[in-house]
């Protein structure tokens, strides 16, 4: 019998999911895995592919075993294809085939909508490791950078976790899909990624910590929602992603409270109350509240853009067909049909931000980013802890949905952070006070200076309470060749 | 609502022209919020008949006010997205009868495109960038040319079979295997393929020309457009005339125009189309032609016929009949028709003519049945008489009618009933009538110019009937009122049958098809029933299909 449950080495590909016995599909990664050796030293992390990373990799897809760490060289971390354990008797949890058994083969009549859906989300994943590549160069320490490649090296395997499904289910167009991945270069006019936010510059650390807890977090929202499919093996393949999407929240949650942690602390040792002194807190050679706000506005909005238009034809078809539920699905108490339930809608209607009853059916994107803004703001309470702790007076604050949206009910609409819709005029004399400047952008680069040493941490950002694997502070996480 | 086929580009909510040189750019940027009716939102660039009028008013004016403009290029003024097609819940909303008209005038409005190039030296390339899908790519292959850009997800589709269980309506079906040349099988795939075809694959298989990376499409853009004008024999250093608004007054029963009058008989369903031959002598120079502008007669019946046409298709739905008359001088018309015909290298002259070859059509594919009536002091000359051939009957009035002091009605023949202005089968309307003798043809040519009596054109075939003031009223009111009491669905098949003698075109293929097939899946339940495709587009519920083949 098959053993599912640890990973398999036999193979080039770790994998449990039988690859020595599956020639085909064997002999289809086989072909594939070189072009994407190809693609991680091209559009892998610059200047550290002959470091030895301190990284974890998965012996087993149970919770002891999935967290093995070792040194490594990325270039031959053993990337691999990792599902979680087929649930005996799993039935479709929602849609039409309510209570049907799930499938383990692609229904024919959904292929081509599940084919796309893999083809999204198998986008995203090579798209943040190439808008990350040139971080490293300005780790703010080994700590940090070895955070960094780790959410590479996953953000890797996630690729491939996309790439098998392609290559196993969907035969020649699989392929060619397979290939594509590969093709497409973040930022790039002529072969950009898929997705708007996945082609924006991750220029500095502080965007890389935002990017990993906002960005990535729709990311987990995704995830979610395919982790419920009744096409098993995504489901399977999605479920296991997650437990390691968990890794890049904690990067994201804990890379921007410790910079908050350390603004907050240099703010009362130099004896500055007043957060929205810039210029006084900016002296200290840490990053003010103001500017951290502007981030999350940024960032934050551009996530929500991810969600698609808030009432889709496509999320009502790929809910109705059994292929992507709803976050939690199988824990929501209804019918899990949805014919004729309605869901709360944000709407622009007449210049005004609305609440319209939407067909629940057709306004899942809106749900599952409910979902996510709830999600976030959480992280976001988190932080707001972290600066009340410290006795310095400020709150981060969620901006309103319609705020800085390019994509569905708010696109294109001038709406200031608190929800309130403003002229253009009005907009673009008060933009810079809501989103990063060029000024702030400067100012965040003047701080972005490597620190290499063993323990220690740039100015700008405290060192984490524990270390990775329990290590002491001083631990060597890269060992640098240089 | 009445709808209104006029507009100009200061009014336009969804298109921009922007010359520059030999060249337009022609941008579609729909504004979402600018739907003809309530009830749905033109989302990414989605069309409906509103948008597709003002389409066509800048197909007319590029022609007209741009003669320098040799090249038009196709472009969305949307990121991401060309154009999505027909909106899906404009047409799941929509009557059948508008529906049908508003896929009749996107047609006719393509084929206007073709018309340029083929005969106006003005090419059309489509700029492909983002999705197109649908009536978006069917824009695109009514140009010479298509270019998609190979950014990874840009696309040309027709998915109207697997996504809304329709055919595409304004000629893709058509266009892909007639006009590409697509292979079956590919055709096949491709057609029921929702998601398209990109990249490479795309010009393998012909439904693009290139493919080119988003930092070379505008160099190859100009490499096409360059290559194109080349080909064109538009005139440079020419000012074009402005296309004024149309004098019209609109009644509860009609409109009237400078040129033409409308009037509607409710009670017994027929309007009454009369058009007024020339007040002026024709011109007697080209400037002098091109100093009268839009005013020029042709021109301006052509433009008031065309509006009056339109008026009834969309907006006058129980008009059973349309009975067309003339009022005024034929040899005038014929002196305008002499002048058009000895000046037709001329590039206004020849817009001129092309403009009344389009409207003739127009005319030719209007469901409605037609007829002509030849009445004392009539002007059926020339181009007018062509209105007559393109009716179902024409029935001529024979000698004088008591207590009318107007001249004894004549049909008389020009250049422009033999070969002027073809049919969309390629044929002049008296090459369709006489298919099976051609020597009538022959016959009537031998007469041009003359004005023919009633007896003479009944015998030379050109007329159904002659009657004399004893019969006339009645004839004439008894046809009408049977008319009118036949089913109009069962008019509409037969007189499309009937019109359209002879070899198929591509022209022919796409509205025949558009008559049949898709009006006939445009109705079944699997479409538009409760349980139907369109019903159910954007709910996420998969359409209910009774699975019978017919």
């Amino acid at each position: 019998m098959l053993d599912t449950m640890n990973v398999n080495y036999d193979t080039s590909i770790p994998n449990n999911v039988g690859l020595s016995e599956d020639r085909r599909i064997l002999k289809a990664l086989e072909r594939w895995h070189p072009g994407y050796l190809d693609w991680w030293q091209d559009m892998g992390p610059e200047g550290f592919q002959e470091s030895l990373v301190y990284l974890r990799t998965a012996v087993a897809v149970d919770p002891k075993g999935w967290a093995k760490f070792d040194y490594v060289r990325m270039p031959e971390y053993r990337w691999g294809i990792l599902l979680a354990p087929q649930e005996e008797g799993r039935v479709v949890p929602f849609g039409e085939h309510y209570g049907e058994p799930a499938w383990q083969e692609v229904p024919g009549e959904y292929r081509a909508m599940l084919r796309r859906l893999l083809v999204i989300q198998g986008d995203t994943e090579p798209a943040s490791v190439e808008q990350q590549r040139h971080l490293g160069t300005t780790a703010p320490s080994l700590y940090d950078m070895r955070n960094l490649f780790q959410v590479n090296v996953e953000e890797g395997r996630h690729l491939w976790a996309m790439v098998y499904l392609l290559q196993k289910y969907f035969g020649s167009d699989g392929r060619e899909e397979a290939n594509g991945l590969l093709q497409r270069r973040s930022g790039d006019a002529d072969k950009p990624r898929m997705l708007g936010a996945f082609n924006e510059a991750t220029p500095d650390w502080l965007s890389f910590f935002m990017f990993t807890f906002f960005t990535d977090r729709d990311g987990k929202m995704q995830l979610e929602a395919l982790a419920q499919s009744g096409f098993d093996p995504l489901s399977r393949t999605c479920r296991f992603m997650l437990t390691e999407e968990a890794h890049h929240m904690f990067v994201g949650e804990t890379g921007v409270g410790r910079t908050i942690q350390r603004t907050c602390e240099a703010m009362n040792d130099a004896d500055i109350t007043d957060p929205t002194d810039v210029e006084k807190v900016r002296a200290l050679g840490v990053i003010d509240m103001p500017t951290l706000q502007k981030k999350v506005n940024l960032h934050y909005t551009l996530s929500l853009d991810l969600f698609g238009s808030e009432v889709s034809t496509n999320a009502a078809n790929a809910f109705n067909s059994g292929l992507k539920g709803r976050f939690h699905e199988t824990r929501i108490d209804d019918d899990h049909r949805l014919l004729d339930a309605t869901y709360p809608v944000l709407k622009l209607v007449d210049g005004k931000v609305e609440t319209v009853d939407e067909p629940a059916l057709s306004a899942l994107n809106m749900r599952l980013r409910d979902d996510y803004a709830n999600d976030a703001g959480k992280g976001v309470e988190r932080w707001n802890k972290i600066i009340a702790k410290t006795g310095v007076d400020f709150r981060i604050e969620l901006p309103h949905p319609a705020f800085h949206r390019h994509i569905g009910e708010f696109a294109g609409a001038n709406a200031t952070p608190d929800g309130e819709i403003i002229s253009e005029a009005e907009w673009l004399e008060r933009r810079d006070e809501w989103l990063p400047s060029d000024g702030d952008a400067d100012f965040i680069d003047s701080l972005m200076k490597p620190v290499w040493e063993p323990g220690q941490f740039a100015g700008w950002i405290a060192p984490p309470k524990v270390g990775i694997d329990n290590h002491p502070g001083d631990f060597e996480y890269v060992k640098i060749e240089v | 609502m009445r709808i209104d086929f006029q507009t100009d580009p200061a009014r336009y909510r969804h298109w921009r022209i922007e010359t520059d040189g030999n060249l337009a750019n022609l941008i579609m940027d729909v504004d979402e919020k600018g739907g003809l009716f309530e009830g749905y939102d033109l989302k990414l660039n989605s069309y409906d008949l509103g948008v597709d009028i003002e389409l066509y008013d800048a197909i007319q004016r590029l022609r007209f006010e741009h003669p320098g403009v040799k090249v038009v290029v196709l472009r969305s003024g949307k990121e991401r997205v060309f154009c999505a097609g027909a909106n899906i819940r404009m047409l799941a909303g929509a009557a059948h009868a508008h529906k049908v008209n508003f896929c009749k005038f996107t047609n006719e409005t393509r084929n206007a495109m073709e018309d340029a190039s083929a005969n106006s030296g003005q090419k059309y390339l489509c700029a492909v960038t983002g999705s197109c899908a649908g009536g978006g790519y069917e824009l695109a292959l009514a140009t010479d040319h298509i270019i998609l850009t190979d950014d990874g997800s840009s696309s040309v589709s027709l998915p109207e079979v697997p996504l809304l269980a329709v055919l595409p309506g304004t000629g893709g079906l058509t266009r892909v295997t007639d006009k590409r040349k697509v292979r079956r099988d590919r055709a096949d795939v491709f057609c029921s393929t929702e998601e398209g075809v990109r990249g490479g694959k795309a010009v393998e298989w012909r439904l693009v020309d290139d493919v080119v990376t988003n930092s070379r499409f505008e160099e190859m853009v100009a490499q096409r457009t360059g290559e194109l004008a080349a080909a064109s024999d538009r005139p440079a250093g020419e000012n074009g005339i402005t296309l004024g608004p149309l004098a019209r007054d609109f009644t509860d029963n009609g409109v009237t125009y400078s040129a033409v009058e409308v009037e509607i008989d409710r009670q017994s369903r027929t309007a009454t189309i009369t058009l007024a031959g020339p007040q002026e002598a024709a011109p007697g120079s080209v400037a002098e032609m091109i100093a009268k502008g839009d005013q020029f007669w042709p021109l301006r019946v052509a433009r008031e016929l065309d509006d009056a046409i339109l008026n009834i298709r969309l907006n006058e739905l129980e008009v059973a009949v349309i009975q067309f008359k003339t009022a005024g001088d034929g040899a005038a018309v014929i002196a305008h028709d002499e002048f058009l015909e000895a000046n037709a290298g001329h590039w206004l002259a020849r817009e001129i003519l092309l403009n009344w070859t389009r409207v003739l059509k127009r005319v030719d594919l209007t469901s409605r049945s037609l007829v002509a009536l030849i009445e004392p002091g009539s002007c059926f000359a020339g181009t007018l008489a062509e209105i007559a051939f393109a009716c179902d009957r024409s029935y001529m009035a024979l000698g004088a009618f008591e207590g009318d002091n107007r001249p004894e009605a004549t049909l008389v023949l020009s250049a422009a009933n033999f070969g002027r202005h073809p049919m969309s089968n390629g044929l002049s309307r008296l090459q369709t009538r006489f298919l099976g003798e051609p020597e009538s043809v022959m016959a009537a040519n031998t007469h041009i110019g003359e004005p023919l009596m009633a007896d003479t054109a009944e015998a030379l075939g050109l007329v159904t009937a002659a009657y004399d003031d004893i019969d006339w009223e009645d004839e004439v009111r008894i046809f009408l009122e049977e008319r009118a009491s036949f089913s109009p669905d069962a008019m509409t098949g037969m007189e499309a049958n009937l019109r359209f003698a002879g070899p198929e075109t591509m022209e022919t293929k796409v509205f025949g098809r558009l008559t049949a097939w898709q009006n006939w899946i445009f109705q079944r339940p699997n479409a538009v029933g409760p349980d139907g495709a369109l019903g159910r587009y954007g709910t996420g519920r998969k359409a209910d299909f009774n699975m019978d083949r017919v």
